[in-house]
């Protein structure tokens, strides 16, 4: 006979049992399938046949020699900063504007919301059209004050500076839903007292606010950047990681190799992949120990 | 206190931001609206003072299999998820399985995993199952993205669970698959809302894997539609914008009948509650 504790634990794992079922079937072994794929010397023949040689560390040498690495390593990581020191200020900037209670707050933040909510491909191309060389709306808006057109999406001087304002208007909502949030919980006596101290708004934000926000913001920092890191979608649908490599980021150069050319390199590819999962799980992990030491 | 004319300050500062905010939106309404032989006119037309309905045409000749295949595949997400994820949220908010903290760290982890990378990774995997281009093998990637959230959303809600409602249903005699079909889940519904709704919009707004593993299929879904719209070196901005207008309302709809759900989703993985 089993002990009662053993049941009510063999009931435990029954409960998980298909989670973990799903969980190795489809995420360690693809990720397993990719580990395999950066260490062998893979063609498409190969491929096909699953009888590539092993290689060991080459296909991470090739990648590090090549003359691509650099642009794409320093364009993710401008990407990645860029992309939440703005998204971080302006949603802390609207999330104290809309807690103030006035009429329409709650619909309008929810409005917010929008940029966030639709699909990426459609983000994407709208920001295209509105930054087309000819005929976009904002280089008519930049025409309306006297300023010359700008190839956003043509010229290798702005492509990486377009992705990352379409990047940050996609992730703002994001950044004012969690700070808004963590604005909530902190207590309405502490801005009544600093208001009876002659504390004005500035004060109260820089005294009250920005100090007891700073669990949220550090969350909110880590999780933006974990999640900007692998941001694949929107640079591969408006510039391809062009002109030449100018906005290439380690996730456009991986989807690049593997799938982008006729002769894939998925060895290389995959390397790349690795290489950034490397970066973002050492981020996330850091997210973890940052949440942990939190609730503590 | 407050006065009213700073309120209502507020109100017009407030709508001019969110004005701001949703231009793009707007831009893509109104160059759905736009003739083909005004859309490179300069300046351009700020408002769809001549609408036209063609790009909408195109949507209903070409977009329409793209649609329902997203639909099938958004619902066939959600039910794959859910079943993976209620279960298993269950167990670690209120059986106490061995193992709990190892599984919920690498449930967290498994979100932070850039998803070229997994595509990466199925496209191999498909291959060899002959999955490739097909609609089901898209299912299983994009639930991906939502059982590990989905495992957490349930976990959280259902510790809320007062543990007396549980044991009386046991006292009842009730089994355990029982109390969590009978008592459980139907006291779940908002967390249910929740990860339904993600895994819905999640999978419908799916490109990478999408492209990466059912760019050949006879069944593609709607972001392969507009993609291949810009692609194929379409100038019809005005079909490839209708497209995106209309890729758009379930997102929309879910906004405006879900809003809370949405709060609740997007702070649940952020703040602890």
């Amino acid at each position: 006979m089993l002990t009662h504790h053993r049941r009510s634990q063999l009931t435990a794992l029954a409960f998980l049992a298909p989670l973990a079922a799903y969980l190795a079937a489809f995420y360690a072994y693809p990720l397993y399938r990719n580990l395999d794929l950066s260490l062998r010397d893979y063609t498409v023949r190969s491929f096909v046949a699953g009888d590539a040689p092993f290689s060991g560390w080459d296909n991470f040498r090739t990648v590090l020699d090549d003359p691509s690495f650099a642009p794409a390593m320093r364009h993710t990581m401008v990407f990645t900063f860029a992309s939440i020191a703005v998204q971080y200020a302006a949603g802390l900037a609207l999330a104290v504007f809309f807690n103030r209670r006035f009429p329409l707050a709650p619909t309008l933040r929810a409005l917010f919301l929008v940029p966030w909510l639709l699909p990426l491909i459609v983000s994407a191309s709208t920001w295209s059209w509105m930054f087309n060389s000819e005929s976009g709306v904002v280089n008519y808006a930049l025409h309306m004050v006297g300023v010359d057109p700008v190839g956003w999406l043509t010229s290798p001087h702005w492509a990486l500076t377009s992705v990352v304002i379409a990047n940050i208007w996609i992730g703002i909502p994001f950044n004012l839903v969690i700070l808004y949030s963590g604005l909530q919980n902190i207590p309405a006596e502490l801005y009544e007292a600093a208001a009876l101290d002659g504390a004005n708004a500035w004060q109260q934000f820089r005294r009250i606010t920005f100090p007891l926000l700073r669990p949220v913001s550090a969350i909110t920092l880590l999780l933006g950047l974990v999640y900007t890191l692998k941001v694949f979608d929107l640079i591969w649908i408006m510039t391809k990681g062009g002109p030449g490599d100018s906005s290439s980021t380690l996730a456009t150069w991986s989807y690049q190799l593997g799938f982008g050319t006729l002769l894939p390199k998925f060895g290389p590819g995959a390397a790349v992949g690795n290489i950034l999962i490397v970066i973002a799980l050492a981020f996330g992990l850091l997210h973890v120990r940052v949440q942990r030491r939190q609730e503590s | 206190m407050k006065s009213r004319t700073g309120r209502r300050r507020h109100t017009v500062l407030g709508v001019a931001l969110t004005a701001l905010m949703l231009f793009p939106v707007y831009w893509m309404l109104n160059v759905s609206l736009t003739p083909q032989r005004n859309m490179r006119k300069s300046p351009p037309d700020l408002f769809p003072l001549h609408p036209t309905f063609e790009g909408y045409r195109a949507v209903l000749n070409d977009q329409l299999p793209y649609l329902g295949t997203s639909l099938l595949i958004g619902l066939g997400t959600v039910a794959l998820t859910l079943v993976l994820a209620a279960p298993a949220g269950y167990s670690l908010a209120k059986l106490r399985p061995p193992g709990a903290g190892p599984l919920s760290l690498a449930l967290l982890v498994a979100q932070m995993i850039p998803g070229i990378v997994m595509a990466m990774g199925f496209y191999g995997f498909f291959l060899d199952l002959g999955l490739l281009n097909s609609w089901w093998g898209l299912i299983i990637a994009d639930s991906t993205i939502a059982v590990p959230f989905g495992v957490m959303i349930f976990a959280a809600f259902m510790s809320g669970i007062p543990g007396e409602l549980i044991s009386a249903a046991r006292i009842d005699g009730a089994g355990t698959w029982r109390i969590f079909r009978s008592v459980v889940l139907p006291v779940s519904r908002n967390a249910i809302v929740t990860v339904s709704l993600f895994g819905f919009l999640w999978a419908w707004s799916d490109f990478v894997f999408a492209n990466t593993l059912d760019g050949g299929g006879d069944m593609r879904p709607i972001t392969l539609g507009i993609y291949h719209y810009i692609g194929n070196n379409n100038q019809e901005w005005n079909a490839i914008m209708a497209t995106a207008v209309v890729a758009s309302v379930p997102a929309t709809v879910l906004l405006v009948l879900a809003q809370r759900y949405v709060a609740a989703g997007v702070t649940a993985g952020a703040v602890k509650d």
